[in-house]
């Protein structure tokens, strides 16, 4: 890597601005712009664009010339079984319906930590099952469909 | 009197039973969560709004009102006895107060800060009964022009506000702006950013933003490192203080609530920089400063009144101009909107009763947040030794079920996933998810502002300068950002913001 000093936090920070600047930026293209009398539903969000590419400059070009913070340890664990918990979540619970996409949900979030036990990690997720089933489908009376189309017999 | 009878009228709808209960469980739930380090009011507040949905729009209000009050006080108490503050605001008050702890004096910094909050939140609660009406008073004479300059101003101070490279703060505040343009645009219906999918015709659902940056995003950080926490549990000592105690702490309190109290309004989180703040007054007047950091009773009883006289009073902008002075009270004005309300200064001429009935439970709230936060310490202590990896399971599947029922749109449940990556790399790369969700709350607002007062002035910008309350919130913005970036104050305020920290 370069000898050369740089706060390698803010320059990704910088640059991944810049990126969503261009992304916004090229979204806007499609819009009309309008006048500043009568403006098109792009005219502002392309000012906005235009304002964060800037920042995203500075910060980027300020990055080099100073030492920066580490960035520490990351949750690759946590990013891996987090995230998908409530797209699991998504994709499930008008098919499967709310009881069994929310037992899974809660079983995948369990394993982002390396101390849940496999036992554990079942008994916590049929109680949460359990108790919110009875809280907000019974209790609330929120419209889901316990169990739905793919576990019809 | 119309001020009394107007609090009359508030008690009457506060004191109704359904809504003692409503206030009730908010409190409590607000409490727990505060308690529980890991997740936050914010986080919380957005969990739980769907769940409010069912109910009417004054006791959804004010259980959500509960929640937040109730986190403040449960912050503190982990502050205490963990040396983890729950809520940043009650970061201040773990310096102090840890150290009463470990000297065995537990239970009455515990005692100093319930009081101290209570006494508080009482002057505070007066003072938005006073000062909220000749305020919407005024701002039924703003414009468009007067509404955009405002919240410009409103977005500059959160930007102030907030930690660490003011840069990287306005880079958020725009990131936001723009995030919340995603959507159909409302004076030509021209879809913008959605990328074809039709689930985000409506904008992204500001829930899912809020649980992923706030709610999932911490989740991400505890991960990190699982290590056990210490909890001071053994040594809490008799609860109520000496008379000399109660001496002591008079004038703490009462700095701390003015303090606090001007602080709160202020946009992008008052009730931190109130907690510091009073902090620094207490120990620039102490006879022995020494004392601080080391167990000064100060230390917690100014602290402590001034971030929940702050919590009270950041209520006046939500309520006079619809305008939120904080993440928690953009997801207040959220919360009004789905409930088919209008925030802003029609609120108190519309709606009465919703008014005053908010303002009345806020001193209920703290009453009861007082009689149950004492008798009840045992039992948080107990909830503070259940084990982190039990929790966030739960969490998650609570995030799940609240986000998916604001519209049962499963697009949202991924926009959760985004938002969680989003908000641990901005964590990550220290960028302040507060300035975020505020920009994300006022931008489709500052947008119509803009091009309403554009149409009215017949395109001619020189409109928000000439208008005179207009140019002067613009000016004062303008003052506000050309003062952080000045490098003596820049310097003292990365002070104050470690010295937080710590």
């Amino acid at each position: 890597m370069s000898t050369k000093p740089k706060d390698s936090t803010d320059l990704a920070a910088g640059l991944l601005l810049i990126a969503a600047a261009a992304f916004f930026g090229w979204q806007t293209m499609g819009l009309p712009i309008g006048t500043s009398l009568r403006m098109g539903p792009g005219y502002f969000p392309m000012v906005l664009s235009i304002i964060l590419f800037v920042l995203g400059v500075i910060i980027t070009l300020k990055s080099f010339g100073r030492e920066g913070e580490a960035f520490g340890r990351i949750a690759w664990r946590g990013i891996l079984f987090i995230l998908p918990a409530p797209i699991f979540f998504g994709l499930t619970v008008r098919g499967l319906g709310f009881v069994p996409a929310l037992f899974f949900t809660t079983l995948i979030a369990s394993q982002a930590s390396i101390r849940m036990k496999p036992l554990h990690a079942l008994v916590l997720a049929v109680a949460v099952t359990i108790l919110s089933t009875l809280i907000f489908s019974y209790g609330l009376g929120l419209p889901f469909r316990r169990f739905g189309p793919w576990v019809q017999f | 009197m119309e001020l009394f009878s107007n609090l009359a009228m508030g008690f009457s709808v506060a004191g109704s039973l359904a809504n003692l209960a409503f206030c009730l469980i908010g409190v409590l739930l607000g409490t727990l969560i505060g308690v529980l380090p890991g997740i936050g009011a914010t986080a919380t507040i957005a969990m739980l709004l769907p769940i409010t949905f069912q109910l009417e729009p004054v006791s959804s209000l004010i259980m959500l009102a509960g929640i937040y009050y109730g986190a403040q006080y449960g912050g503190s108490t982990t502050a205490i006895l963990i040396n983890m503050p729950g809520e940043s605001s009650s970061a201040v008050t773990a310096i102090d107060g840890y150290q009463m702890a470990r000297k065995g004096r537990a239970g009455t910094a515990l005692a100093v800060a319930a009081l101290g909050s209570f006494f508080a939140g009482t002057v505070s609660t007066f003072l938005v009964a006073i000062f909220a009406p000749p305020l919407t008073a005024i701002a039924l004479k703003f414009g468009a022009a007067e509404y955009f300059s405002l919240m410009v101003l409103g977005l500059v101070m959160s930007v102030a506000l907030a930690h660490g490279s003011v840069l990287k703060a306005l880079a958020m505040v725009v990131l936001g702006l723009l995030l919340g343009m995603v959507g159909t645009d409302i004076y030509t219906g021209t879809p913008r950013f959605t990328m074809g999918i039709t689930q985000y015709a409506d904008g992204l659902n500001f829930v899912a933003l809020a649980v992923g940056v706030f709610g999932i995003a911490e989740i991400l950080r505890n991960l990190e490192d699982e290590t056990d926490r210490e909890v001071m549990t053994k040594n809490i000592n008799r609860l109520l203080p000496t008379r000399d105690e109660l001496r002591q702490m008079i004038g703490p309190v009462l700095r701390g609530t003015g303090v606090g109290s001007v602080l709160g309004i202020l946009p992008g989180g008052g009730a931190i920089l109130a907690s510091f703040a009073s902090y620094t007054v207490e120990k620039k007047l102490s006879k022995n400063p020494r004392e601080f950091g080391q167990g000064a009773l100060a230390g917690v009883a100014g602290p402590e009144s001034a971030n929940n006289a702050g919590a009270q009073t950041s209520f006046i902008p939500l309520l006079t101009l619809g305008i939120p002075a904080n993440p928690v009270m953009a997801l207040m004005i959220g919360a009004m909107i789905i409930q088919g309300i209008v925030p802003g200064p029609n609120v108190v001429s519309e709606q009465p009763e919703l008014f005053w009935g908010i303002i009345a439970s806020m001193w209920i709230g703290n009453l009861m947040l007082v009689v149950l936060n004492l008798p009840l310490i045992g039992l948080w202590v107990k909830l503070l030794t259940v084990p982190y990896f039990v929790l966030f399971p739960i969490i998650m599947a609570m995030c799940s079920i609240g986000v998916y029922s604001v519209a049962s749109n499963t697009f949202d449940l991924y926009a959760v996933a985004f938002f969680g990556l989003l908000g641990y790399l901005m964590s990550k790369l220290r960028c302040e998810p507060a300035p975020l969700l505020l920009g994300f709350v006022l931008g489709p607002l500052l947008e119509e502002n803009l091009r309403r007062a554009m149409i009215l002035s017949r395109g001619d910008a020189s409109t928000f300068v000439t208008r005179p309350i207009s140019a002067l919130l613009l000016l004062m913005a303008l003052g506000v950002l050309v003062l952080v970036f000045l490098p003596q104050i820049r310097k003292r305020r990365d002070e104050v913001f470690t010295e937080s920290d710590a």
